[in-house]
């Protein structure tokens, strides 16, 4: 977890808020970079000037805008600014003609360092031993002793680090590139300028790699101009907000729908009303299919970046994933039952939900940190808000869909309470990485006997989501 | 000796920039300072509003003394010294 990223980003986010209702965003936005690393005083990079480049081009993905796009290098923030302003009151997608419009993330070149590709290499540690585990452990031959050292033939080395776990002095390192590290999908690779680039036909939006880069130079395209806009216009927006919100924010849910209230939010409800109907839907649906077939098995639907997983990298199995609909979507049709005017705004800690809601007509999507910045320039602290006079509160099976196992057990609650002698062999992923693919890939197979499958691309599920708070 | 008392400030601003994790502290407490500290969260302390945002996350120190830009590092060291100025 990159922390000096989050907070920047937070503070940018705070900022641009602040300058917005103040009506002075257009004129400061460009000085915001200068204002925040002045001369004289130390720079996180190799100098303020770099530290400030970047943070253009963190502004330019609040704007919303992706930087791979940036197509003029001149172009200030404020004709970026006056873009998003103008094409919103025209009632136009800002983004429309641009080649990624589609794509939530957005590597930031002058960000990238360009880490050197992944390598295992001997330092001057090695003491040239006897014993020699270093060679006798590799299963490539690739390790030889050269002068009285190891030396690693990097043709042969397959980087599975073995020598590294085995070298008694602790004289063979494994440099990593950390986002291929962290993508489950090999999605994130260097370009021809030596800079990561996302590959979007391969990438599941997990947001594993924004998480990870040290150098915080994956970033995330936001949606905040845009409601900032709609809320100006006076339209009538709906905070869906998601159950992993219960442990955010400082404070319960109920004063966090006050906030977001007083926040300019026409309507507020909580995402797990949706669930609800998705643990309906998701029993009805197994029960259907294992009368059906006893020896199928079907997975969970909710999370969005397991359903892209399934879409782009293992297409054989779409059918085993549930057609039930996600919370949010069912909470959509909650509030568009209710006013079909209202737009409607998912709130919550994840990056591939912002794919999920352009697939299925929800407006926007709004992370918390978004939230949270939205919230704090508008001076609205969250202990002290009163609770929101909930209708009723979401049952507590629903509002657990934000932890590992939560969909499972609310649907052995429901499958038990229709039929008490029911059988339901689940298991879950907790956390898609490479090595779970593979473990998926097994279940699906049917190579390890189960009938559900849960599978959550965050370990914990999404309380622990690439955009929560902690 | 009186108990040195942490007030975590969690207005919005203070706890999106750092003071969620100075919510950890209590648990993480070392050892040696369990018991002679006192750890509130705080509804916003008002200490936010300045131009530059530049001291969120605040914490208030036995009810007078305030640190900006708070990490568990510097509330600790803080903590100490005000256990051993008791001691003397």
């Amino acid at each position: 977890m990159n922390q000096a990223a989050q907070y920047i980003r937070r503070e940018l986010a705070i900022r641009l808020v602040r300058a917005f209702d103040a009506g002075t965003l257009r004129d400061e936005i460009d000085n915001i970079p200068v204002k925040l690393r002045p001369k004289n005083e130390p720079s996180s990079r190799c100098c303020i000037y770099h530290d400030r480049a970047v943070l253009k081009y963190r502004l330019m993905a609040l704007l919303g805008y992706s930087i791979e796009d940036e197509s003029d290098e001149a172009k200030t923030l404020a004709s970026y600014l006056d873009d998003v302003v103008r094409d919103v009151a025209e009632g136009k997608d800002p983004y429309a003609g641009l080649e990624h419009k589609m794509a939530p993330l957005s590597v930031c070149g002058p960000a990238c360092s360009g880490c050197p590709d992944a390598k295992v290499v001997t330092t001057e540690n090695c003491r040239g031993c006897f014993a020699r585990p270093c060679m006798y452990n590799c299963p490539k031959k690739a390790v030889s002793i050269v002068g009285g050292r190891s030396v690693i033939d990097q043709s042969l080395c397959i980087k599975c680090g073995k020598c590294v776990a085995a070298c008694p002095y602790h004289a063979i390192v494994k440099t990593t590139v950390p986002c291929e590290d962290a993508c489950p999908v090999g999605a994130i690779k260097k370009n021809e300028f030596g800079v990561a680039q996302i590959n979007f036909e391969k990438c599941i939006f997990c947001g594993k790699c924004f998480n990870q880069c040290p150098f915080g130079a994956v970033m995330e395209r936001s949606q905040l101009m845009e409601i900032l806009l709609a809320m100006k216009k006076g339209e009538k927006l709906v905070a869906m907000v998601a159950p992993a919100a219960a442990k955010q924010f400082p404070g319960t849910i109920e004063q966090l729908l006050t906030a977001c209230k007083k926040a300019g939010f026409a309507e507020v409800m909580e995402v797990a009303l949706g669930a609800e109907k998705t643990t309906r839907h998701e029993t009805a649906e197994f029960v259907e299919r294992y009368e059906k077939d006893p020896k199928m098995i079907m997975t969970t639907s909710c999370c969005p970046a397991w359903v892209n997983l399934v879409a782009k990298h293992m297409p054989e199995f779409i059918d085993k994933v549930s057609l039930t609909p996600s919370p949010m979507v069912y909470s959509r049709e909650l509030m568009k039952e209710k006013d079909p005017t209202l737009k409607t705004v998912f709130i919550g800690p994840c990056v591939a939900k912002r794919s999920e809601a352009r697939r299925k007509d929800v407006d926007f999507v709004l992370s918390f940190e978004e939230l949270g910045a939205i919230l704090a320039a508008r001076d609205i602290d969250v202990m002290s808000c009163e609770a929101y006079p909930l209708e009723r509160p979401a049952e507590a099976t629903a509002r657990n869909y934000s932890h590992s196992c939560g969909v499972t057990e609310a649907v052995i609650a429901e499958a038990m309470s229709r039929t008490p002698d029911f059988k339901l062999n689940s298991k879950q992923i907790n956390g898609i990485d490479k090595k779970s693919v593979a473990m998926i890939r097994l279940h699906l197979m049917g190579k390890i006997p189960t009938n559900f499958l849960e599978v959550m691309a965050c370990p914990g599920g999404c309380e622990n989501g690439p955009c929560s708070l902690r | 000796m009186d108990k040195v008392t942490v007030e975590i400030c969690c207005g919005t601003a203070c706890y999106l920039l750092g003071a969620a994790r100075l919510m950890e502290l209590e648990a993480n407490l070392p050892e040696e300072l369990k018991g002679k500290v006192e750890f509130e969260a705080k509804a916003c302390l008002g200490m936010c509003n300045d131009d530059r945002l530049g001291g969120a996350p605040y914490v208030r120190v036995n009810g007078s003394e305030v640190i900006a830009n708070a990490t568990p590092d510097a509330v600790l060291a803080r903590i100490r010294t005000l256990l051993e100025m008791e001691d003397l």
